[in-house]
């Protein structure tokens, strides 16, 4: 999923890079209050196992082979805002020591994986865990939902970034400057690879780590360090403000610089937006659930309605996740061995 | 008797690429120190005016839209190399094989009509209308547009033009120097302290996860089935956090003992030099003067 130079305009990767200031900003304050001089060494060596962490290739049922990315897991450890830091970390190690994803990309990389995979993944895995001890189910099940649901995620605001670039960036003659797919090919293919393939490595590993930890590293979760300090973890709604807000910024951020919405003409359209699928990239869209393929707002270019699609999409998998979460932490309740255990 | 198939077979192949993986980013970056240490042209340039310079002619790329521009800034970077006596074998291979090479792949399917509509130059077939099955449809025509090539060709040659002036910055950097150049980038200290001991605790991460691997092929007999492997590799992974979350109160309670109490200061000892200034002269001229043609 790292984005290399040459396919994000200059001004994309401006935008990702603003995008990023505020939450590397507060991450280094958030760090800074939690542990001061401790989180040195933390940060750094975290962010070497998280580097090595995507050296592993992982054998998926089937075959193939992929690499997790790890923010997810690092979220559960150390704290979303630490593993912010932790993976733009590896991210700009990997871009200026190993030429791997672009410099002028890192903004954008970092907004996708860092911030995204730490945030969502730890929302979500919080949602399943609520309170329970570390040794409960829940942990794992979290895991597994939020890294899976941050990789999807992370795969999706990339696909946008990259598919907006034609529609935004073309030269006098109205060829693409930079990536030239648009929103439909990059959502089709960014989101067939990782709700098949890179989502389930995220999803197994993180969920299996997960499980090898609250089995005999307890020490090791946030979550129990919280538990032994106040007692009783913190309240996270505001965190989930906070990503609805991220959801809701993302897409119209990206869109802001763009030219006015009327100045495409209805031929423009035809091509960047509704052009031609490949056929496999067609039948792999098939998987897309409908309505996002298809919807769109009338009198509205169809570029917006992909967008808004996003949202509603992104819309329905949190409401889905809230749902499921609030009846597996209603059912954990009633349950009287786990009550004893708590 | 049963029969065990040859230990290369399937089960270790994740085993070895994983090993292989490992050594060979090790490898890499050894093999830059080693070119940051000939002597040659950018090595011999401040690393501060070199980061700077490098990341000016990598905006440049993205902002050049005409394709000889692009193709003279590629020719730069192959100048560059030369001159600061990097192979080119190696510089080509290292800038031209991987993400290029990928970003071909995904350039392929832009040459066609079908996603950059424009005046055919080769038709690979017209059906006089267009097909469809159910889901499944084909185009009236197929054919190879000039809109494509332009696309595509753009879209490698950017993507290795910025790659090559980014790996000619960390094949003549020396890391140590890299990261405390990154502070005139405006990278606050504490973070570029944490980046440099990221860097130095990848290399002792790999080095025992390479040793782990290694311990478990020489253990291993038969097959390992997929299921095997994945409970293997994430109990690895699970025992990295445990090691990593250890080595990291080792390492605080060493910094501790030394004095330390989280300020940090970064000895800076770059000295600019009238080259220095030459060099960046030069590349903002050539920047400059790139980027102002190409909007002609």
């Amino acid at each position: 999923m790292h984005i290399p130079d040459g396919y994000l305009s200059p001004a994309t990767s401006a935008v990702m890079y603003a995008a990023c200031a505020p939450f590397w900003y507060l991450a280094g304050r958030k760090v800074k209050k939690l542990l001061t001089a401790r989180m040195v060494p933390v940060l750094a060596i975290f962010s070497a196992f998280a580097f090595a962490v995507q050296m592993f290739n992982v054998p998926l049922p089937g075959g193939t082979t992929g690499h997790a990315i790890g923010a997810t897991l690092l979220a559960i450890v150390l704290g979303p805002w630490a593993a912010v830091i932790g993976i733009s970390m590896v991210l700009i190690v990997q871009a200026l020591f190993f030429g791997d994803g672009g410099v002028t990309a890192i903004g954008a990389n970092a907004f996708n994986m860092a911030v995204i995979g730490a945030f969502a993944g730890y929302f979500t895995y919080r949602l399943f865990a609520g309170s329970s001890p570390v040794s409960s189910r829940r942990h794992v099940i979290g895991a597994i939902a939020g890294s899976y649901l941050a990789a999807n995620l992370s795969a999706f605001i990339t696909a946008l970034e990259l598919g907006v670039q034609p529609i935004l960036f073309r030269s006098a003659e109205g060829i693409p400057l930079y990536a030239p797919y648009g929103l439909n090919v990059a959502i089709s293919a960014m989101m067939a690879g990782h709700l098949l393939i890179a989502g389930p490595i995220e999803a197994i590993v993180t969920g299996l780590v997960v499980a090898y930890l609250s089995r005999s590293h307890q020490h090791l979760f946030l979550a129990s360090r919280l538990q032994n300090t106040n007692g009783t973890v913190r309240s996270f709604r505001p965190l989930w403000v906070g990503l609805g807000i991220i959801i809701l910024l993302t897409p119209l951020g990206l869109l802001a610089p763009g030219t006015a919405w009327g100045e495409w003409g209805a031929e423009e359209l035809q091509q960047i937006g509704l052009g031609f699928v490949p056929q496999g990239l067609e039948r792999l869209a098939g998987l897309w659930p409908a309505p996002l393929t298809d919807y769109t707002v009338p009198g509205w270019g169809a570029e917006l309605g992909y967008i808004l699609s996003a949202i509603l999409g992104a819309g329905i998998i949190v409401g889905i996740i809230w749902g499921v979460s609030k009846i597996v932490n209603k059912r954990e309740r009633k349950s009287p061995v786990e009550r004893s255990e708590g | 008797m049963k029969h065990h198939p040859p230990a290369r077979r399937g089960s270790f192949r994740i085993l070895e690429k994983t090993v292989h993986h490992l050594s060979e980013s090790l490898e890499a970056t050894l093999f830059a120190e080693n070119t940051a240490q000939r002597p040659g042209l950018l090595q011999g340039i401040d690393p501060r005016v070199k980061v700077i310079s490098l990341l000016l002619l990598v905006v440049t790329v993205a902002l050049v839209q005409g394709l000889p521009f692009l193709g003279i800034l590629y020719l730069i970077a192959l100048a560059l190399a030369a001159l600061s006596r990097i192979p080119l074998g190696f510089f080509l291979k290292r800038t031209l094989v991987f993400i290029p090479l990928f970003t071909g792949v995904i350039a392929l399917p832009a040459i066609f009509n079908v996603v950059s509509p424009g005046k055919p130059l080769i038709v690979l077939y017209d059906i006089g209308r267009p097909l469809s099955w159910g889901p499944i449809g084909l185009p009236q025509q197929l054919a190879i547009t000039d809109t494509g090539i332009t696309v595509s060709s753009r879209l490698i040659l950017r993507v290795s033009a910025s790659l090559s002036f980014t790996v000619l910055l960390l094949l003549t950097t020396r890391w140590a120097s890299l990261l405390k150049a990154l502070r005139v980038l405006g990278v606050p200290r504490v973070f570029v302290v944490i980046l440099g001991m990221t860097y130095r605790y990848i290399y002792l991460l790999l080095h025992t996860v390479n040793t782990m691997f290694l311990a478990r092929k020489s253990r291993t007999v038969g097959r390992l089935s997929a299921g095997e492997h994945r409970r293997w590799l994430t109990t690895t992974m699970g025992l990295m956090v445990d090691k990593s979350y250890t080595l990291s109160e080792n390492v605080y309670q060493a910094m501790l003992s030394r004095g330390f109490r989280g300020e940090v200061s970064i000895m800076d000892t770059f000295a600019l030099h009238r080259a220095d200034i030459v060099w960046a002269c030069i590349t903002l001229a050539m920047a400059t003067g790139i980027f102002m043609m190409d909007r002609l």
